[in-house]
């Protein structure tokens, strides 16, 4: 059970939060200029990284702010926590 | 009767005799036995049947490995409880418990064939043999196997026990109260931090409690004095917590952890009455050590399981804390030095003893010590087996050729009553493991060590393979002043004396002269597997230590195995000599020992169990004979049965009124979104698949909400109140997801939109009118309103006012009926239904349920998100492409509707079907065909919705079908377990497909 660290209300249970998936993915601007492999690949595919993963979070329970988690999936240790349309830490990349 | 109690101890009450039924008889005990005590006292030491070979099985251990002595205690239907181990149960007045898996009973148990039908019955014999013929499976094999095997019965009625849970943060929590947890948990309370410190057994002190050789030593005083001592000492520091009877379950990341204290399980019947059975603390500690100690090894040699045969430490335990010996003329088979504690622990109190050692030699002074004794000694002796049939009587040795690979010279024959094995020990890294914590093998001692890699735990004394005193102290103090970042002096100069050391020589399987294949060394007790399953595992290719685990089921019993996984792990090395530590351990998971579901669940039971929303109109429901339906979390009338009717009656009744004169609905569940912002008509063109900029203020508009991949998601009406505010409705289930999907774009796809949504499903309590009449009705209630179709058409909202409280009404329409929807504040909500029933009095007016919903909109070919739908349905699918804007630039899920699987023609398409004869009515969910000859039958789809309409005097189906919009016209087939419906395809909407009623 994590503890998460809510930008917006501070360290909470992991039982506050739902998950929403891999972080950063844009939806296109133009699906229509889109080819079905392109949109298939922006509706479907999705990075299973074993180490440092960008993830996002909702504080359902809670602010129901979305928010982004760095988190390292072979510890689960969330190394880092900021909001939607924030840059991600660099340092992890 | 025999009485093996032979001296009093401090930690047995003699002076409270207690009274327990073991197998229908009656024993005593005394306060502050075990159940396990109070049987070796009374001379019991069989007391279960093996589980493959129904061998009788003997109490082995003192603790939570115990594989053995697992018992059903108590006979009731919702109280009794199967699985329980008898080493860890206190004994109390009135205790009833039985042995297992054993019939007709434990001295003669018919399944004792097992035993000698065991060649036939080797490790995946049951994968092997029970696969043919195909049709005994069900009739044949498994009830015989259910019937033979099985540990113990599970109650047949809800458990009437109270359980609890509670929350609880600490700065440090210690799992362990032996001499390095007390150690651990003094030095983190007497530096102010708020600590726990958790034992699952009724008093502090581990192992040391009991130790009473003169020549382990603290500070000059017994190790036991000694720890007493400091026993007193933290019970007196105010910021330490002390919870014994408490085990830790489980170790979850970020240092949460389960733990489970006993309450009244050692209390008699009358005392546990209207108690907390059992709670269950869920912990959050900033900082965790873990002091679980080490559990004895057992031996790996022929015959190892006959009762009278247990670990050497727990012989140890039974004497000097229970009083109890288990033998009157014992032997110890050891390979280190722990057996001799134990020989010179019987030896003072007048048990004959004799140790068989494995080593060559060994001098520590504990060695001397028993030798100046005059205790028998055989170095560099092995058993090679042992005989008697309930109980061991006598056991054959040989001595070990120089490597210790065989056997050499004669048998020596030694009588015995009893057998303590002594293979070493293996440290409990369970907790360290199950937080995620990596292990280190040490070759010297072959031991798993939990590998430091965390800042938030530590393991600290046995557990972490410090074995002998002075190590466990030094080290401990030492880690915990590093771990914790303090600096204690308390034990600076603490004085140890231990004349114990650490040698051993370690054989997984010991050596023998007879045959493997012939005989009987049990690695895993509970569930009889043997060295020569292992082996043969290894044989047929096996290589995984998971995969040999789960073939022959080593390690896989209620105890997991703590007794049997490292013998396993080392056969395997052994046999297909690669080492140890690159093997790796079966995975440790939790709960460490079972929990019952009770203590998981804890308060949440019956009415507990989920939460229940009621609408505000709920009581006039329960009052007017309401049947309810359950959906999603509400409680929603399901039909309103009059005079005994059933169902179907009752909804024929419902159905005709409604359209006949006039129905009502508590709509209330519904899920409502406000909707608010500047930009509010651009965020619902996002987010619906039709056009919503031109909707004039005051009216109504039907959508459809997709995902991103072009599925129906829901559906909903929702008005125009003014021009930057909307009032949406969802489906009653898809409430709280519909908004959270709403959020999700809103926050981060377009934050630039202006929008604010709340959810007011719980603030508006609506009644829905319908029927020829109900324009009639919503005069009486409304007599300033003009109810007009010039004024108030279909799909279009006015607010006015009932008695001074303001309604909004909407004039939408779910049955295909004239209809309005009165939504009202929820606290006047039962108000305006009772005023809406007494208006509707003189039209027959008739509440009616979901049932009667659903057949009346089927009637109209409205879908059902969800019923009808089931996630893989597009607008087009539904036959709804009436719906989707094609001028619109984006929408969710527009990109998908033209991907190439979404415009395939054949895709399955919601159609109507009629049945041949009308009387017929489909099960919903039946399988569609066109031709029930060809094998296998092509399957075209399925029934969605079936319901017999009153108001068109037959039956009515909806069905989603392959390429079903070509198919109007066609004959199909429903093929039943008894016959084949015929069904010809039409169209979705049944009744009144102008529209005329709406107007009426």
């Amino acid at each position: 059970m994590f503890l998460i660290n809510c930008p917006f209300c501070g360290e909470r249970d992991q039982s506050e939060f739902s998950s929403g998936g891999e972080a950063h993915i844009v939806r296109p601007k133009q699906p229509t200029e889109l080819s079905d492999d392109e949109w298939a690949e922006y509706l479907f595919m999705r990075k299973n990284i074993k180490g440092v993963q960008f993830e996002r979070w909702n504080h359902i329970h809670g602010c129901r702010k979305w928010f982004n988690v760095v988190r390292d999936t072979s510890n689960d240790k969330i190394l880092s926590v900021y909001k939607m349309g924030e840059k991600p830490p660099v340092n992890y990349k | 009767m025999p009485n093996y109690r032979i001296h009093k101890t401090e930690y047995i009450d003699e002076t409270k005799r207690v009274s327990f039924k073991y197998d229908g008889k009656t024993y005593f005990g005394y306060e502050g036995d075990t159940l396990a005590s109070a049987l070796l006292a009374n001379g019991i030491h069989l007391v279960g049947r093996s589980f493959k070979y129904h061998r009788p099985r003997g109490i082995v251990s003192c603790g939570a490995e115990e594989p053995n002595a697992i018992c059903q205690i108590g006979s009731k239907k919702d109280l009794t409880e199967p699985n329980v181990r008898a080493t860890e149960l206190e004994l109390y007045e009135g205790l009833e418990a039985s042995s297992q898996n054993c019939w007709p009973n434990v001295k003669f148990d018919i399944g004792g064939i097992n035993n000698f039908i065991s060649p036939l019955i080797p490790a995946g014999f049951y994968y092997k043999t029970f696969m043919w013929p195909k049709s005994f499976w069900k009739k044949v094999y498994e009830p015989l196997i259910r019937l033979s095997a099985g540990l113990g019965k599970s109650p047949t009625e809800p458990d009437p026990d109270i359980y609890d849970h509670k929350h609880v943060h600490y700065d440090v929590l210690v799992i362990g109260g032996g001499i390095s947890g007390i150690i651990a948990a003094k030095m983190a309370a007497k530096n102010n931090l708020k600590t726990l410190l958790v034992d699952d057994k009724k008093i502090l002190g581990g192992s040391t409690i009991y130790q009473n050789n003169e020549s382990i030593k603290i500070d000059d005083k017994l190790s036991s004095e000694w720890l007493k001592n400091e026993i007193q000492e933290i019970k007196k520091l105010s910021n330490l917590t002390i919870k014994t009877r408490t085990s830790i379950a489980a170790y979850h990341g970020y240092n949460f952890l389960l733990a489970k204290e006993n309450l009244t399980d050692h209390l008699p019947e009358e005392k546990k009455k209207n108690k907390i059975r059992q709670r269950l603390w869920k912990i959050r500690a900033k900082k965790v050590v873990i002091a679980t100690g080490s559990i004895e090894r057992p031996l790996v040699f022929n015959n190892n399981d006959r009762p009278g045969i247990l670990l050497s430490n727990s012989i140890n335990k039974y004497l000097d804390y229970y009083g109890v010996t288990c033998g009157e003329n014992i032997i110890l088979f050891t390979n280190n030095d722990s057996a001799y504690e134990t020989s010179i622990s019987l030896h003072k109190k007048g048990i004959k003893n004799i140790i068989v050692d494995l080593r060559k030699s060994a001098s520590s002074e504990l060695i001397k010590q028993a030798d100046s004794l005059g205790i028998k000694i055989y170095f560099n002796h092995v058993v090679t087996n042992t005989f008697g049939y309930r109980k061991i009587n006598s056991l054959e040795i040989m001595k070990l050729s120089e490597d210790g690979n065989t056997t050499v010279g004669n048998k020596i024959r030694l009588s015995c009553d009893c057998l303590g094995m002594s293979g070493g020990w293996t440290p409990m890294v369970h907790m360290h493991t199950q937080s995620g914590g990596k292990l280190d093998f040490r070759d010297e001692d072959q031991v798993f060590l939990p590998k430091e890699n965390s800042e938030d735990q530590i393991s600290v004394g046995s557990c972490n393979g410090d074995f002998d005193l002075e190590n466990i102290i030094d080290k401990t103090v030492n880690k915990i002043n590093k771990f914790l970042d303090i600096d204690n002096q308390d034990y600076q100069d603490t004085k140890i004396i231990c004349s114990k050391e650490n040698d051993k020589r370690n054989i997984w399987l010991l050596p023998n002269k007879i045959p493997l294949g012939k005989t009987k060394c049990f690695i895993d007790f509970q569930n009889d597997s043997t060295a020569k399953d292992i082996k043969l595992a290894l044989k047929e290719g096996f290589r995984s230590i998971e995969h040999v685990k789960r073939y022959t089921t080593t390690g896989m019993a209620t105890d997991q195995g703590k007794l049997s996984n490292m013998h396993a792990l080392g056969i395997i090395a052994d046999t297909a000599g690669v080492k140890m530590g690159t093997l790796g351990t079966t995975t440790f998971r939790p709960p460490f020992t079972p929990l019952t579901f009770g203590t998981l669940v804890g308060r949440n039971v019956g009415k507990f169990f989920e939460v229940v929303r009621k609408t505000s109109i709920h009581e006039w429901h329960v009052e007017n004979n309401a049947e309810f339906e359950n959906v999603g979390q509400w409680k929603r009338p399901w039909y309103y049965p009059k005079n005994r009717e059933n169902m179907h009656n009752a909804v024929q009744r419902e159905s005709k009124a409604a359209r006949d004169s006039a129905g009502i609905l508590d709509a209330s569940t519904l899920g409502k979104i406000d909707i608010q912002g500047s930009d509010a008509s651009e965020f619902l063109n996002r987010v619906y698949t039709n056009a919503w900029s031109k909707l004039a203020i005051g009216k109504c508009r039907y959508g459809l909400m997709l995902n991103e991949d072009g599925m129906v998601y829901d559906d909903g009406v929702t008005t125009r109140i003014s021009k930057n505010h909307y009032l949406m409705t969802t489906t009653t289930g898809g409430a709280a997801n519909v908004l959270s999907k709403l959020e999700d774009y809103l926050q981060t796809e377009w934050p630039e939109l202006d929008v604010y949504l709340t959810s007011v499903t719980d603030h508006y309590s609506t009644a829905s009118i319908c029927g020829p009449n109900s324009k009639k009705i919503l005069n009486k209630l409304f007599p300033n309103l003009d109810l007009s179709d010039e004024n108030f058409p279909h799909m279009s909202f006015k607010e006015e006012k009932l008695e001074n409280i303001s309604c909004r009404i909407m004039r939408i329409s779910f049955t295909g009926e004239q209809s309005y929807e009165i939504n009202i504040e929820s606290r006047y909500g039962h108000s305006l239904w009772k005023m809406c029933i007494e208006a509707g009095k003189e039209f027959n007016l008739t509440p009616y349920g979901t049932e009667t919903m659903h057949l009346l909109r089927a009637e109209k070919g409205f879908i059902i998100v969800g019923q009808d739908t089931d996630g893989t349905m597009t607008p087009s699918d539904l036959q709804m492409d009436w719906i989707v804007s094609k001028k619109k630039f984006d929408f969710i899920g527009k990109r998908s509707l033209y991907r190439s699987d979404t415009v395939r023609e054949d895709r399955k398409q919601l159609v109507g079907l009629l049945t041949d004869d009308p009387k017929e009515i489909l099960e919903e969910g039946a399988q569609i065909v066109s031709d029930v000859k060809s094998k296998p039958i092509d399957m075209l789809g399925h029934v969605t919705s079936s319901y017999f309409s009153p108001n068109l005097n037959k039956s009515i189906a909806l069905a989603v079908v392959r390429s079903g919009k070509t198919m109007k016209g066609r004959k199909l087939i429903i093929p039943m377990e008894n016959k084949n419906i015929n069904v010809t395809v039409s169209d979705t909407i049944f009744l009144d497909k102008e529209n005329k009623r709406l107007n009426a």
